[in-house]
Parts: structure tokens; C-alpha cells; sequence
């Protein structure tokens, strides 16, 4: 098991060159640049003033480097300056807008797996039923709905209409003043839209995943052998499939880590969320190269972290890896 | 986002003989109850950004400067009027030959921090936009100052190599306090994200693409403002600021056209909220690449503008909520000439000049064509914005009419403006200049603006009118200079280097909670402090 | 490759013919290619037909679908824009099965450190937050409809390698293609006429659910302006010019999302059907 972690955390040394590797160079390959953005046409300024601009962001040097230069700060943690007006560190920046994201990417994720696992098993279970087919087609229509779209009806129809839930934002104004019960619930409140539509658009790949993971294990000997043996159907399905039929899911959650924070773009958008999709769309749009570099660095990172604890809690799962009857 | 902003100077409107402001009607509430003024409650305000910093000279970006508007004081601002008139400054004289101006500052200001105001303030301020180290976009006007200084703490004297006609606005900037910046790196300072000014409000929070809540400031040298509280809340997507604005979360924002004309006319929302719309200080235009062979031609131009019905732009993009366009300086600025007449939609005239210009034969399509080659080019216009994009959609259909084939392109803004418009790689740009309320235009189309990367990009040169831009900003003297725009302006309507398509209205709403709000040439927001919610209607 | 077709013949089409979520998807899918390819028949104005006098009306007889902010026939624009999105869908999902497939064969028939180096290229490339990855290129270079399509096809590839690798490996070790080696085939002949066409079927499952995957992503490109630029229609960013009106001008929302809605769906019931359908483990 030692060695099984011990490689998984070299093999992490390349991976890391390779992606700011990729992320380095399609920042800058573009056209355009920030300081072009602050300059926009404004009447009043100089040339030297963007010259002096350019100066002071370092964009005179070349580009291997401006690399150089980056990945070693980036070994230090440094992530450097954002190019936005603020000139802040874009650490900061990030660390003001990941706990959000990541907060609610998490609870998205929770209900997506609370729902999705249920909802397998009993299409499993009812295979080619109508409930099967039903929720088949429930599902994918989660899919297929455009995001915005969807949140968009739901904010007129529970926001304007009826007046039942906030439209946007996190907290109502002057909630400061709330206690502590009516603080949380009114941001539960303010969370209930989005997250709604981030699950039940992500609930599609991970319900079939469970149906096909729960048919293949019903169709295997050792649960024909426990029916054989006359064990109630709840327990064969619940005590024998399930727990097998789960096991392959540990992987799914480690790769839905990317999807959840790259698709908060529309809707942290949308519902005037300020996560790390809204930061990082606006410094994409302003050229903030520095900034871009950081969330997406951050984000792969957080996605090595995340299939690495996925794929040790498999192994700790199976004991074929457990055991070093290694799989690998 | 700037329509209840405390009048700023530096991209402002200009002044309005015509009265041209009209506010839709709103029905008077119920008046059981007392609709005094009284202290207390809340204005949001909805933005489409956060604000970047809240240093003005360090912002390029308007929710920045909305932000700030309300937080520092320059030393003379426009009033309702457009009028320059004191503000941090009591009064200021300009000496007989253009050459001086002196500011006599207020006594007794102080700074959120409790800190006097003084010259020393003024000093610095000018000190670190002209310091070659400071990444500022407004140092231009400053390098035109020769000499500055603050015979005492009271007292603040700027001279100028030449006189400067935009001098006296361009004070209009915001005064950073010299006690707290003074000897640091400013682009490191603390006030980008927890300003001290001296202004109506103070700033209280900031919660990073939440919100900014800022304070009344009970100390302020025009009295107390009214409401209590002032608070931006950040709403990136305009469908949802419109829906939070109906729910009643958010008590002012900008409107669409359509949103004006369409969706705020049932009794229900008029019963809310008032409608102000009045003329914005902008113009969008196409503007030609004049090196380009095809634009050489300046009955080309006219044909052009001959062919396109501005009429029907503003019918169809603006909802008839804006007005032609004929010149560089909107209708009803001190410095609009009445007089100049505006190439009229013509489609016939339009063929004529074509054909004078040699484009007379028609290839099977229907493209006008000259020694085989079709009339053909391409419209290049920015991302994300949906007006300009309709526009130039409109203008493709009425051209095609007259046999001419257009392209469009939609270009996103930083690209746009680094590979085509600076590089002058683009053959028809849509843009839009916001106006400065000084019609002192040198740096968009006097001659020495054409480099790259520069203001003139359509690349105009005319020897008259070099001439008499620098004579209209070399001069104090009121008719001199509006007999130089005036000439200007003619010659503008004959050479058409721009297609000057229309000024649209700036369409604010309020919610009508909120008393006391006025439209003015300035717009609404001038007498922002003295808008006031009664006490029993107060919500916040 | 006899036997390939046979069982297409005896369990495959059945198979599929008995699922009536994957024969009805494929009926939409087919249906909408028709509409696509047939355009020009089907509309009576043309799709950047600009109205100002008609501006946002509601559908009608003579507007089915009711009119733009332009004035421009909605009907038209969704059935022009179906060419649009369904390209889009077809050249994304293409370049990403084709670039998966062959890396995919690659790797899983040489191993080694070509499989190495190519399985931790996929492991990078799936580290990215692919949307994010989308948007900052797109907007780097230029929205067009190429760069749209490659760039999504360039970052959906990882999935369809993985699968083919694993299916290469398996075949790999099977006997027919040993007796193929012995008897001097080249690795490309044994690769491409061996392997291929029995590693072919999670290609084509991928390619069905990647072309609903491209035009939803297309359309959320749209929605932050980057999607396929106007005056062009696409599902998308007709979708997107109707979000201010949701209101008062539903009909410029509803029928684009519900056109993305049907057809998403559609491929989606399809390719699950044809998965079921080659998948040997679900015994009927």
C-alpha cells in the first residue's frame, strides 16, 4: 500500500510540469493584450503610458522567460500579481472566491451522489419498467437543458412570479445583523436555485453510471448463488449487490471534480454568485493572464488531489490493491 | 451603472440648451402619509462588475469610478447645468491671459479619517498622475502644467506653458490624501480596497463581487445626505439585475430600450418605479479606414451614409429612445452647430454618387462592381455589445439594397482593438466615443493621432482642421472656440470619415420610494445627496 | 469480419429495435439531419431577414415561431440554425472520436512507454477544467465556428482513448491476432484491419453522446458571448438573444431551448441504446 502511494505521488512530479506547461502556453499564444483593456480607447492617454504599462507587468520579456519566472514563483506558492487595475495577489483573489465555489460544488456534489444513487438502484431494480423508462428519460432531460435557460424559468417563475425563493446573490442585504439560524437560512435560501440546477443537470451520467454498475453486478454468479440460497430479494440487492455495485462510483467523484468547478461559469454567472467560474471569466475577458494561470492551476491541482484520494480509497476498498495483488 | 453617480469629470456629458430631458410620468402616491424628507434607509444600485480599485487614478473601469464618484471630491465638478463650478475648491480664478489658475480651497474639509484637507493634498495628487512610475491612464492633461504651487494651505496656483482650454475640467480629479499616501508605493496602498476621501459617502465594506456599502458621511461640506446607506450590489448577468430589480431587491439600474418601451409599462411597475430617460453623452458611428482604397473616395463616404436610414436605426435598435447623429459634438452642446445639414437617407442619391465614383455596373448577385472587382467590405465590430451588433446588422441589409456587400465582424474587445484597430487592419469599424463636456477633440482627429495604438485610427487628416482643433483648445474665449467647432462641424458633414449614426438616451429607473430625484442636462444623479426615501416608506 | 456481421445482424439491430427510447431518439436525430440538409425548403423567409417594422412580434400564421429583436423570422432561424449546431456537433464529436481512436489504438497496441507517455497525457488533459480550458481559448483567439469546433474536439478526446486502449488491449492478447503476427502482417495492416473495427463500437457511443455534449457547449459559449457570432443562428445564440425577453417574448427563448432540449436528448437516448445494445454483459 506504501509503495501503491509512494508511485502515485511521483507520477504527480510529471503531471504537474504538463499542465503548467499547457496552461502557460495557451495564455500566451493569444492575441491581445491587458494592457490594451485598461487603455481602451480612452481619449486621454498616451502611448507611453501603455509602454509604461507593459513595463510594469513584465510583458517586455520574453516568453521562456516570463515561464521561468512564473513556475518559480509558482513553486514558492507565489502566484504573482493580477494585471487588473487592483494589482492584487491573485492568491488573494482566488482565496476570497474558492471557499464559495468549492462550498457549493460540494453540496451540489453531495446532492448529485444522494440522488443519483437511489435513483440507479431503482432503475436497476425496475429495469425496463416505466419507472425505468421514466426516470431515464428525467434524467437526460436534467442533460439536455440548457443551464442558463433552466435557471433562468426557474428565477422568473420562483423568483418574480412567486416570490418564493431570492433570484440572486448569497445573502439578503442586512443580513449581517441575522442570528446565526436565520443567517444560514437564508443563505440555504439563496443556495436552493443553484444548486438545483447544477445537480439535476449532473444527474444523468452519474444515475446511469449506478444502473449499468448495479445490472453488471446482478448479473454476476455470486448474487444468482445468494437468490439461490433463498435470501430475500432486499438482501441480496441491499447487503450483496450494493455495496459491490458503489464501489465503482469512488472513481466517478473523483472525476467529477473538474466538471463541477469548470460549469460554475454559467451559473455563478447567472445567479450572482462570486466564485472562481465568475473570476475566472472576467480575467479571461480583461486578459488577466496572471489570474487565469492561477485558477486553472488551481483547478487541475485540485483535480490530481481529488482522483488521488479517489483512487487510494478504492484501493483501501479492494482488496485486491489492499493486499498488493496490485491491479495496477 | 453611471446614472445615480455624483456628477465625475472624466468621461462627463456636455452642456444642453435644448431640453431634451423628459421624465416619464409617475403616478403620485397616496398622500396619507407624510412624504417629508427624513434620514435613513438604502440605495442599491445594480452593476454589471465589481469594481477593480477604489483609487480613481488607478481605474480604468466605470464601476470603479461609480464607486469612488461617491467616495472623493475633485477640485471642481459640473452642476446640474454643466457647469464648472467649485467643489473641493470655494472658487477659482483663471488670470486674464489664460495662463494661470488659481484655486481657493475649501476650509474645514476633512478626510473620513478625521485628517484636514489641505493643499499639500492637491500637491500630491498632481505629483503622483504626472510621476512616470504611476500606471495611470489620466496623466495626459497634467503634462500640460508647467508649474504648480500652494503659496499656503489654502491656496493651490497651477500655470501652463500655453492656455489650455480643458485645463479647468480636467481638476475635476479626484484628490487622494496626501497623508496617507504620501512617500508609498500607491499601487500597493491599502485604499484601493478601503478608500478615504472626502466625499458624501464613506466607505464601510466590500464583499469581492458581492456588494460595496458605503456610509453617509454626516460631515460633509454640502450637508448630510439623506439616505443612510449606499450600496452596489454586483449582478454580472443583465437578464437577472432586470428580474431583481421587479422583485423589488435592487432600486436602481439602466435600462434597455426595449426593457423601457416593452416591459416597464403595466401599472404595477410604474407604480414602483420612475422612469427617467434623457440624451447620454455618446454617439456610435462607423467610422471608414481612410488609407484604405475603397474610402479614399469622399463621395463613397456620402453614398454610404446616404444609403443607411438613421431613422430606422433608431426605430428599430433604440425603439425611437435616441436621436440622429450628425456630427462628432450630439445636438444640443454649446458647440453643436444647428446649422450643418445631415446627409438625408437617399438611396437614389446614394446610387449616384456610386456611379460617379465609378461603381455603376451590377454583377449577377447585385454587388455593384468597378473594373470586375464587387463592392465588398467588412463592418468590424465588438463583442458584446447587442445594440451595436443589431445596428451593423441593419446597415448590412439597407447596403445590400444599393449593391453593396457586407461583411460582418464581431471581434473580441481586447483583440479587437490590438490587431485591427490599432494596426489599422480593419477596412469599417462600429465603435462609440463617449463625449467629453469640453468638445476639445485633438486626440481623435487632429493629424499627428494617426500612429498606431493612437485615437485617430481612421486615419483623418485635414490641414483646416488641424488647424482649428488646436485653435479651440488654445483659447478661453467662448466664441473663438465655437467658431472653430462650428467650422469643424462642416467640414465633418462634407468629408464623412465617420458615418455618424445616433446619440442614444440614457434610461435609468429608480424606485419610487426614493424623492427628490431630478432630471437635468447633467442627468439624475447630480443632486444625489438630497434624494431622500419618507419615513414611512423607508425599507432598509 | 464475417462474424462482426452477423451479430450485428442478429443481436445488434434487434437489440437496438426493441429499445423504443433509442429508436425514437434515432427518429428525432434523423428528422432534425432532414431539416438541416433540407433548409432552404422548409422556410419561407430568409434566416437574416431583417424586419425593423416587425419587431418581436408573437408567432403567427405568417411568423410560426414569431420574430426577433430584428424582426427576423424565428422558424427560420432555428431550422437554419440546426445546420449550425448539428455541424457544430458532428466536426466536434469527429475530431475528438478520431484523435481518441487513434491514440486510443496506439497506445493500447504498442504499451510501453508510448502508452505511458500517452496514458499521462490523457491523465493531464483530464485534469483541466474543460469548460474552462474552452472558454479561455476560444476567447483568446476568436469565437468563429472553426475554432469552436476544434478547440471542443480538442479537449473531449480523453474519454474515447481510454476506452479504445482498454478494448486494444484486450483484443490485443486474442488469438486471431497472434496468428496475424505470425503470418507477417504489418502492426498498421493488424491495427487497422484487426483491431479497428472490433475497438469501433465505444468510439461510436462516444461520437453520439460528444455530438449533444458539443451543442450544449456551444450554447453555453453563447450565452457568454463567445459562442457561433451573429448574424449566423445557432440553437445558441438564438437561446441567448431570447434571455432578456423571457418575459414578454417567450417565444424567442422557448423554441430554441426546446429545440437543444429534443435533439440533446435524442442522442443521448440513441447512443445509451446503441451502448446497451453492444454490450455483451446485459444479458436480455
Amino acid at each position: 500500500m506504501t509503495r501503491y502511494l509512494m508511485k502515485r505521488i511521483l507520477m504527480l512530479i510529471p503531471l504537474m510540469v504538463g499542465i503548467t506547461l499547457i496552461t502557460f502556453s495557451v495564455v500566451h499564444l493569444a492575441p491581445g493584450e491587458p494592457v490594451e483593456m485598461q487603455m481602451a480607447m480612452n481619449p486621454k492617454v498616451g502611448k507611453e503610458a501603455r509602454e509604461r504599462l507593459r513595463k510594469f507587468y513584465g510583458l517586455d520579456k520574453p516568453l521562456a522567460e516570463q515561464y521561468v519566472t512564473w513556475v518559480g514563483k509558482l513553486a514558492r506558492l507565489d502566484l504573482g500579481r493580477s494585471f487588473s487595475s487592483d494589482n492584487r495577489p491573485v492568491r488573494d483573489k482566488i482565496a476570497e472566491r474558492l471557499p464559495i465555489t468549492l462550498a457549493l460544488n460540494i453540496i451540489a456534489l453531495v446532492m448529485e451522489f444522494g440522488l443519483a444513487i437511489p435513483i440507479g438502484i431503482l432503475a436497476a431494480t425496475h429495469r425496463d419498467t416505466w419507472l425505468d423508462k421514466g426516470i431515464t428519460v428525467f434524467v437526460f432531460v436534467g442533460f439536455a437543458v440548457p443551464t442558463f435557460w433552466l435557471a433562468l424559468l426557474l428565477m422568473y417563475l420562483f423568483g418574480v412570479k412567486l416570490n418564493w425563493l431570492p433570484i440572486s446573490g448569497l445573502h439578503t442585504l442586512g443580513s449581517d445583523s441575522y442570528g446565526l439560524l436565520r443567517y444560514v437560512g437564508d443563505m440555504a435560501k439563496h443556495l436552493c436555485m443553484p444548486i438545483m440546477v447544477a445537480s439535476f443537470g449532473s444527474l444523468a451520467g452519474l444515475s446511469r453510471y449506478m444502473r449499468s454498475s448495479m445490472l453488471n453486478v446482478i448479473g454476476q454468479d455470486y448474487i444468482t448463488t445468494a437468490r439461490a440460497k433463498g435470501l430475500s430479494e432486499r438482501v441480496v440487492i441491499y447487503k450483496h449487490a450494493l455495496r459491490n455495485a458503489l464501489l465503482p462510483l469512488i472513481t466517478q467523484a473523483g472525476l467529477a471534480i473538474p466538471g463541477l468547478i469548470g460549469g460554475s461559469v454559467i451559473f455563478e454567472t447567472i445567479y450572482a454568485i462570486p466564485g472562481m467560474g465568475q473570476l475566472f471569466y472576467q480575467a479571461v475577458m480583461a486578459r488577466d493572464y496572471p489570474v487565469v494561470m492561477g485558477i486553472v492551476i488551481i483547478g487541475a491541482l485540485l483535480t490530481l488531489i481529488g482522483n488521488l484520494v479517489a483512487d487510494v480509497c478504492y484501493a483501501l476498498a479492494d482488496p485486491r490493491i489492499r493486499e498488493g495483488r496490485g491491479v495496477q | 451603472m453611471n446614472t445615480v453617480r455624483r456628477f465625475r469629470l472624466l468621461f462627463p456629458a456636455l452642456f444642453l440648451f435644448v431640453s431634451a430631458c423628459t421624465q416619464a410620468p409617475a403616478p403620485p402616491r397616496s398622500g396619507a402619509h407624510d412624504v417629508k424628507p427624513a434620514y435613513g434607509d438604502a440605495l442599491v444600485e445594480g452593476t454589471i462588475s465589481d469594481a477593480s480599485t477604489l483609487i480613481p487614478l488607478l481605474a480604468t473601469d466605470s464601476s470603479s469610478h461609480a464607486v469612488a464618484g461617491q467616495i472623493y471630491n475633485g477640485l471642481v465638478k459640473y452642476d446640474k447645468n454643466l457647469k464648472i463650478i467649485g467643489d473641493l475648491a470655494q472658487s477659482f480664478d483663471i488670470s486674464p491671459d489664460g495662463l494661470t489658475i488659481t484655486f481657493h480651497l475649501r476650509r474645514g474639509v476633512k478626510w473620513h479619517d478625521g485628517a484636514p484637507f489641505t493643499s499639500r493634498d492637491v500637491l500630491y495628487t498632481y505629483h503622483v498622475v504626472i510621476d512616470p512610475k504611476t500606471p495611470t491612464a489620466y496623466a495626459e492633461d497634467f503634462k500640460q502644467v508647467k508649474g504648480i504651487a500652494a503659496p499656503d494651505d489654502y491656496t493651490v496656483r497651477v500655470t501652463y506653458g500655453a492656455p489650455f482650454a480643458p485645463a479647468l475640467a480636467s481638476w475635476g480629479t479626484a484628490i487622494l490624501p496626501a497623508h496617507l499616501l504620501e512617500g508609498k508605493d500607491i499601487t500597493k496602498s491599502p485604499l484601493a480596497r478601503t478608500p478615504i476621501g472626502t466625499g458624501p459617502y464613506r466607505f464601510k465594506e466590500w464583499v469581492a463581487g458581492q456588494k460595496i456599502v458605503l456610509e453617509s458621511n454626516h460631515d460633509y461640506f454640502e450637508g448630510r445626505p439623506w439616505i443612510d446607506r449606499y450600496i452596489f450590489r454586483i449582478i454580472p448577468d443583465t437578464s437577472t439585475m432586470y428580474m431583481e430589480l421587479k422583485a423589488g431587491a435592487l432600486d436602481t439600474m439602466p435600462l434597455t430600450p426595449v426593457q423601457y418601451a416593452r416591459q416597464t409599462t403595466g401599472t404595477r411597475f410604474t407604480s414602483l418605479f420612475n422612469k427617467y430617460r434623457y440624451p447620454s453623452s455618446s454617439y456610435v458611428y462607423m467610422g471608414y479606414n481612410l488609407r484604405h482604397p475603397l474610402f479614399r473616395d469622399k463621395r463613397i463616404r456620402q453614398a454610404l451614409t446616404a444609403a443607411i436610414d438613421k431613422d430606422e436605426l433608431i426605430h428599430g435598435v433604440l425603439f425611437g429612445m435616441g436621436q440622429k447623429a450628425v456630427g462628432p459634438i450630439p445636438p444640443g452642446r454649446w458647440a453643436y452647430n444647428p446649422n450643418v445639414k445631415d446627409i438625408a437617407y437617399d438611396p437614389k442619391h446614394a446610387a449616384e454618387l456610386l456611379a460617379q465614383a465609378g461603381w455603376r455596373e451590377k454583377n449577377s448577385d447585385g454587388i455593384l462592381t468597378k473594373d470586375g472587382k464587387p463592392f465588398s467590405f467588412t463592418i468590424l465590430t465588438n463583442q458584446g455589445n447587442q445594440q451595436r451588433l443589431l445596428t451593423a446588422q441593419i446597415i448590412q441589409q439597407r447596403l445590400r439594397y444599393v449593391g453593396i456587400d457586407v461583411k460582418i465582424r464581431i471581434v473580441e474587445w481586447a483583440t479587437f482593438l490590438k490587431e485591427f484597430v490599432d494596426k489599422g487592419n480593419f477596412e469599417v469599424v462600429m465603435l462609440g466615443w463617449t463625449t467629453t463636456p469640453d468638445p476639445d477633440m485633438y486626440d481623435v482627429w487632429h493629424s499627428s493621432k494617426t500612429n498606431p495604438g493612437e485615437l485617430n485610427f481612421v486615419g483623418f487628416k485635414n490641414a483646416e482642421v488641424d488647424r482649428l482643433l488646436v485653435e479651440g483648445r488654445s483659447t478661453f474665449d467662448m466664441e473663438k472656440r465655437k467658431k472653430a467647432y462650428f467650422r469643424i462641424q462642416e467640414i465633418m458633414a462634407d468629408e464623412q470619415p465617420y458615418t455618424f449614426l445616433y446619440v442614444p438616451d440614457a434610461l435609468p429607473v429608480v424606485s419610487a420610494r426614493i424623492r427628490g430625484v431630478e432630471t437635468a442636462p447633467a442627468g439624475i444623479g447630480y443632486n444625489q445627496i438630497k434624494w431622500y426615501v419618507p419615513k414611512a416608506e423607508q425599507v432598509y | 469480419m464475417i462474424g462482426q456481421y452477423s451479430y450485428f445482424r442478429a443481436v445488434f439491430w434487434p437489440r437496438l429495435a426493441r429499445n423504443r427510447f433509442a429508436v425514437a431518439g434515432a427518429i428525432v436525430v434523423l428528422l432534425m439531419l432532414a431539416v438541416a440538409l433540407l433548409a432552404p425548403l422548409i422556410v419561407h423567409f430568409g434566416p437574416n431577414e431583417i424586419n425593423a417594422r416587425a419587431v418581436l412580434d408573437p408567432p403567427s400564421l405568417r411568423h410560426w415561431f414569431g420574430t426577433d429583436d430584428l424582426g427576423r423570422d424565428v422558424f427560420s432561424r432555428i431550422v437554419y440554425g440546426a445546420r449550425i449546431s448539428l455541424l457544430v456537433g458532428f466536426v466536434a464529436a469527429g475530431i475528438a472520436v478520431l484523435i481518441g481512436t487513434v491514440l486510443g489504438l496506439v497506445a493500447g497496441f504498442y504499451g510501453g512507454w508510448i502508452d505511458n507517455i500517452l496514458m499521462r497525457v490523457v491523465d493531464i488533459m483530464f485534469c483541466f477544467p474543460t469548460f474552462f480550458l474552452i472558454l479561455a481559448v476560444i476567447t483568446f483567439l476568436r469565437p468563429s465556428i472553426w475554432y469552436i469546433m476544434i478547440v471542443i474536439g480538442l479537449t473531449g478526446w480523453m474519454g474515447v482513448a481510454r476506452l479504445v486502449r482498454a478494448e486494444t488491449l484486450s483484443i490485443r492478447e486474442m488469438d486471431y491476432i497472434m496468428a496475424a503476427r505470425c503470418i507477417g502482417c504489418s502492426d498498421r495492416r493488424i491495427i487497422f484491419r484487426h483491431i479497428l473495427p472490433n475497438a469501433v463500437s465505444p468510439a461510436l457511443v462516444a461520437a453520439t453522446l460528444g455530438i449533444a455534449g458539443a451543442i450544449l457547449t456551444e450554447s453555453a459559449l453563447s450565452f457568454l458571448g463567445i459562442g457561433v457570432q451573429p448574424p449566423t443562428p445557432s440553437w445558441g445564440n438564438i437561446l441567448t438573444s431570447g434571455k432578456d425577453y423571457i418575459e414578454f417574448a417567450w417565444w424567442l427563448s422557448l423554441f430554441p431551448g426546446l429545440a437543444i432540449l429534443i435533439t440533446v436528448l435524442a442522442y443521448n437516448l440513441l447512443g445509451e441504446g446503441v451502448r446497451d445494445a453492444l454490450d455483451p454483459r446485459i444479458k436480455r
